[in-house]
């Protein structure tokens, strides 16, 4: 046999098992708007930057009849490729073979694509589209599961790490998803639960369709799983790449610079915010107003929009933002809005990514609901995300700063680096409102005209109180800032902290109240 | 979730005395009112199916004894009688799948000695 030989049969070979579970099963892909493994990978990576390994793995159970059964590629596609010409590592589950069903085998196609991200320290993109464990595999099959999840946990804080959710993902699976820095989700295709509606039905007697239960929608609304919400596969992978030119490829880089652009003309950030502090505005707009070219990827767009978290650029660096939203529940911190700027600000002091704070808002979100949820626990991570960064921390008071939320989104007790309000800025234990029932409750109760007598208290006590004077007195803000002078004054409090450095006491790890 | 397109709808919402111009999300709308608890309801603290009612309505029965077997999770739970008391009206029957939080039976306290 002569060496073309060779090479003939190996590209015969390779076509056999690229062909994946056969053209029924990928019609049958294809009708529910999804498209295959491969063609995923091809979308979301630079072109012809594609190289895959293990693709001649077989399985090896010898049970229920799975011995005479051929999986090509054990049902995964494993490889490396480019996004933006840098290096990535990616693994796609293949639906049309055997469900995407997770062997052994499989298992170990992702764990070896894993491992070789961490060492080479490059962003892992996993693509989840499986009907779970495959059962015929028994206990290799949990094994399988918690290899990968040991494996995102040891990556976490290390390289980014991208999940998306094109298909089912359930039971033990999700727990992958759920370790990474961002879950992408689409419309109609993911579907993600621990227990599905079938069983809910003939145990519990609830009635409810997949989507109900664990759709695209669910996860980027109610439960907060997923950072990304698309309509369909295009939008999430066009979301993914936009995503990735904000992060760094790893830890100890930062992320990739572009040329520094002014944000847009028409946006002026003095003519955005209402005086009056009850009335609302969209905070979006004020984060527009100061980032690069009037740019900013929100996460979480859907989940807990009383808190807006994203990336934005300031002179062409990625910028992490964290900030209330006027517009949604007054923009009160609660369990959600905790927990979800809580992560991101890990998240960024994880890759080197400052943070800026913008802030307004009344305080914590009031009922019986929230303190039985746990607000307490929750609300402390927030404390504990921001106190633990040692990334250049950036604060602006826009309007409101009461109480505990003053102290929780990043004061300078907290160890801001710079804290910055504008002039109209009302710094204070709580609310005029609030106060002035407490503070003057006995003058207000006596007075002939009770209601008369409480607004001149609350007058008295804004004038008083209610500014950003009393903080700046004490030094717990650095400058009073005109409005805006805001975009000029954060790109020099970068500029300034670049070369940060502190240090905290050594410690194997802390304890953060999740 | 305010939509950009449509004209957006404020409602109030009031914080530590001031109220606030703003919008509310389904989540909020959504969320469970609190309510007492009710010792005279015997509701199922999980979702599941009735094994045994063991009583009648009209019986006495004292602290700690069974007056359920609900099954959830393949685990036959008892419940049992949280004081000396009457089961006044049972709202199940054997077999049937209770959601969680059902009023599976209502009774009320005696005074004296059950025999």
């Amino acid at each position: 046999m002569s060496l073309r030989n060779n090479i003939l049969d190996l590209r015969k070979r390779k076509l056999e098992v690229q062909k994946g579970g056969g053209d029924e099963a990928i019609e049958k892909q294809a009708q529910m708007g999804k498209l295959t493994a491969r063609e995923r990978i091809l979308a979301i990576l630079d072109e012809d930057s594609f190289h895959e390994y293990d693709l001649f793995v077989e399985h090896m159970a010898r049970d229920f009849g799975m011995e005479t059964k051929v999986l090509h590629g054990d049902g995964v596609v494993i490889g490396t490729g480019t996004i933006y010409n840098k290096p990535v590592c990616i693994f796609a589950q293949d639906f049309t073979v055997a469900g995407g069903s997770l062997g052994q085998m499989h298992a170990r196609k992702i764990t070896k694509i894993m491992d070789h991200a961490l060492k080479m320290r490059v962003p892992l993109i996993g693509i989840n589209d499986s009907g779970g464990a495959r059962i015929q595999e028994g206990v290799n099959s949990l094994a399988g599961y918690g290899e990968i999840f040991f494996r995102n946990t040891l990556a976490s804080g290390v390289i980014p790490q991208i999940s998306v959710i094109l298909g089912p993902c359930a039971g033990g699976a999700v727990y992958s998803p759920a370790l990474t820095d961002f879950v992408f989700v689409v419309e109609n295709i993911s579907k993600m639960f621990i227990t599905g509606p079938s069983v809910i039905k003939s145990v519990l007697g609830e009635d409810i369709s997949m989507e109900e239960l664990g759709g695209a929608r669910v996860h980027a609304e109610v439960t907060g799983n997923a950072h990304f919400y698309a309509m369909t596969e295009a939008e999430c992978f066009d979301q993914i790449k936009k995503l990735m030119s904000y992060i760094p490829w790893n830890n100890t880089e930062k992320a990739q610079t572009f040329p520094p652009k002014p944000p847009k003309k028409g946006l002026k950030i003095e003519k955005l915010v209402p005086v009056d502090p009850r009335i609302p505005y969209d905070m979006r707009e004020i984060i527009k107003s100061i980032t690069d070219g009037s740019e900013f990827q929100e996460i979480m767009e859907h989940f807990a929009p009383n808190i807006i978290i994203g990336f934005g650029r300031l002179d062409g660096e990625t910028v992490g933002f964290v900030a209330n939203q006027p517009l949604v529940l007054a923009g009160v911190l609660d369990t959600d809005s905790s927990d979800k700027a809580a992560r991101f600000i890990r998240y960024c002091d994880a890759f080197n990514i400052p943070i800026v704070t913008l802030e307004d808002l009344p305080g914590y979100l009031p009922g019986v609901d929230q303190e039985h949820a746990g607000v307490i626990r929750h609300g402390a991570k927030i404390l504990y995300a921001y106190s633990e960064a040692t990334v250049p921390k950036v604060t602006v008071i826009l309007r409101k700063a009461y109480g505990g939320g003053y102290i929780a989104m990043n004061s300078r007790h907290l160890r801001a680096d710079f804290v910055f309000a504008w002039p109209n800025a009302e710094i204070a234990v709580m609310g005029p409102e609030g106060a002035a029932n407490i503070v003057f409750r006995k003058e207000i109760m006596e007075a002939e005209d009770p209601e008369a007598m409480r607004q001149q208290k609350i007058q008295e006590y804004k004038e008083k109180f209610a500014n950003p004077y009393v903080a700046a007195a004490k030094g717990y803000i650095d400058e009073v800032i005109e409005p805006a002078d805001t975009r000029h004054r954060i790109l020099h409090a970068l500029k300034v902290s670049k070369n940060k450095s502190v240090f905290l006491p050594n410690k194997k790890h802390g304890i953060p109240p999740f | 979730m305010a939509d950009k397109k449509e004209e957006i709808q404020y409602e109030s919402l009031i914080v530590q005395g001031a109220k606030y111009e703003t919008t509310l999300t389904n989540k909020f709308r959504n969320r469970k009112v609190w309510q007492p608890h009710n010792p005279n309801l015997i509701v199922s603290f999980i979702p599941g199916t009735i094994i045994d009612v063991m009583v009648k309505t009209g019986q006495k029965v004292k602290a700690g004894e069974t007056i359920l077997v609900l099954e959830a999770m393949k685990m036959h739970n008892n419940v049992l009688m949280p004081f000396d008391g009457e089961i006044v009206k049972i709202n199940v029957k054997n077999d049937e799948i209770v959601p969680k939080n059902h009023v599976m039976i209502e009774i009320k306290p005696i005074q004296g000695r059950i025999k």
